[in-house]
């Protein structure tokens, strides 16, 4: 049908921890230069399905590919050079704590670049600029309010143009006005660079706000997916929204330790 | 699985088969850490941050204790050999104690303690904040972020600790004989240096390298197993203090063992004799 070729394919994917099943035999495509979001309520495995695509969790089953690679086996040195191509916004920024905003925005480049230091203060602070946080550099993390260390977190992800972002609950945690800064940032900053956007949530409005395509994850698989007007109709994406869809096994059983694998 | 871990037997079985595998975990650490070692782009600022936090800072501590322990060993040691009309030679038996096997186990205990738990507390909320996760995401290696530069510091700084503790415990002692017991300053001192062999500084010394090695090792591993946010970072804090002190503890039994066995003596005598000639 002449559609953009694939930055990520999930085929068959499994996941477990301490026998527990998380994804169960999930299949997954994201379009490369399109905003994906999967969408899921606590425990349908949406973080888990993330983290599988920048490689911080190995598949026990089936096969995952991205960017043109099958990574279901890539070693953790493969991955290094891989993730260059990558930017991860975490649930909650995960700054680094003892550096300067500075030093975290800088943290990608000088990790994979030998710029000289004019060229990366150049570099961080258009990217600070760009998500509207000029003139913070000094700062530490401590300092920031939670809306300005996610944004902080979008800038350290995108320091390095990657081609393929990666968003954990960006809006978890945000007050109403900052949850639609965030969805407009990361709508302006698809649009800049042209790249390709994941972004998992269970924020409705904001889903629907980003989204050229929208998956919709229940239970560990593929529920609903579709460009994003397509899964606004579908009857499992009303039974999300009304709360009706079954509790997924794990948490059930009350056998989930806490949140974290959302 | 949740029906079997109700049974005694199969709870044991659970327990072991955890325990294993932390020790498989600590190995591939321990080894993915050596491997760091030889990586291009050595971490030496951060080794440097980590020494001064880690070693430096934890001198006041090292000190005092070592100070103190010198004092009271001196008192107790000449009570003891008073008995047997010996005490003039308390300078010996401190000396002795002090430099084989007190120094180096009060300063590697006190370093377990603060270092120990301040690496664990670090790395476990760097680990339950997802920070780890975010240094991988960035294509960096947390072992050579994190882990290398905290264990170098470790078992790089305890060998100096050791030799302030060593000196200052002495020392105390030094001051107890004279006040107390009204020995000599000098002749304290002679009874040290006539019974003390390079060989036994050399010992006991040695230790503290596996010493802070450990201690390092243990604090980053334990540390970047945390799970189950900040309860899991308090309870990380503990179980690496425990798991430290517990290895300094057990490693100088069968260090100490495996130094007695071997002839350190001819081979400080064999380099004094080469520095001499050369």
């Amino acid at each position: 049908m002449g559609e953009a070729p694939l930055a990520v394919e999930f085929r068959g994917v499994r996941k477990a921890f301490g026998g527990v099943p998380v994804l169960r035999g999930l299949d997954l495509a994201v379009r490369e230069g399109e905003t994906t979001t999967i969408l899921g309520g606590s425990g349908s495995g949406k973080s888990v399905c993330l983290k599988h695509m920048i490689g911080l969790l190995r598949a026990d089953a089936g096969e995952v590919t991205v960017i043109g690679r099958e990574v279901t086996r890539l070693s953790e040195s493969g991955w290094v050079r891989l993730r260059r191509e990558f930017g991860m916004v975490f649930q909650g920024a995960a700054l680094f704590d003892s550096l300067s905003v500075f030093e975290n925005v800088a943290y990608p480049i000088r990790e994979h670049q030998s710029w000289p230091e004019e060229r990366v203060r150049e570099r961080v602070r258009s990217c600070l600029e760009g998500v509207g946080l000029a003139g913070v550099e000094s700062m530490f993390p401590a300092e920031l309010s939670g809306g300005m260390r996610k944004r902080v977190g979008v800038a350290r992800a995108i320091a390095l143009e990657p081609r393929v972002v990666l968003y954990d609950e960006p809006t978890t945690g945000l007050d109403p006005a900052n949850s639609r800064r965030i969805g407009r940032l990361i709508v302006a900053l698809q649009r800049q660079l042209a790249a390709t956007s994941v972004v998992v949530t269970h924020d409705i409005e904001l889903c629907f706000a980003i989204s050229d395509r929208v998956a919709l994850l229940r239970d560990g698989q593929l529920a609903a997916e579709g460009p994003a007007d397509v899964v606004r109709e579908h009857a499992a994406l009303r039974d999300f929204l009304e709360g009706d869809e079954p509790l997924p096994p794990a948490v059930a059983r009350g056998a989930m330790e806490g949140g974290s694998h959302g | 699985m949740s029906e079997l871990a109700a049974t005694p037997v199969a709870r044991l079985g659970d327990r072991a088969l955890g325990l294993a595998e932390a020790f498989g975990d600590f190995a591939l650490l321990s080894m993915a850490t050596l491997r760091a070692l030889a990586r291009p782009r050595f971490p030496w600022r951060t080794v440097l941050v980590e020494f001064e936090a880690l070693a430096v800072r934890s001198a006041p501590i090292v000190v005092v204790t070592a100070a103190f322990t010198g004092m009271v060993l001196a008192l107790q040691t000449a009570y003891s050999l008073t008995r047997f009309g010996a005490k003039p030679y308390v300078g010996s038996i401190v000396g002795l104690a002090i430099v084989r096997e007190l120094g180096p186990v009060l300063a590697a205990l006190m370093v377990g303690g603060r270092a120990g738990a301040g690496i664990a507390s670090e790395l476990g909320s760097m680990k339950v904040t997802e920070q780890v996760d975010a240094i991988r995401a960035m294509g960096a290696d947390p072992v050579q972020k994190l882990v290398l530069p905290r264990v170098l510091a470790t078992t790089l700084g305890l060998p100096f600790l050791t030799v302030f503790a060593i000196t200052v415990g002495i020392g105390g002692g030094m001051l107890v004989a004279e006040a107390q017991y009204g020995i000599a300053s000098s002749f304290y001192l002679q009874t040290v240096t006539s019974v003390v062999r390079v060989s036994d500084f050399a010992s006991g010394i040695a230790k503290t390298f596996v010493f802070g090695w450990g201690i390092g090792m243990v604090g980053c591993a334990v540390g970047l197993a945390t799970t189950g946010g900040t309860v899991g970072v308090g309870r990380a804090t503990t179980r690496a203090v425990v798991i430290a002190s517990i290895f300094v503890l057990v490693a100088d039994f069968f260090l100490t063992k495996l130094l007695l066995l071997l002839p350190t003596d001819a081979w400080i005598g064999a380099l004094a004799r080469w520095l001499g000639g050369a």
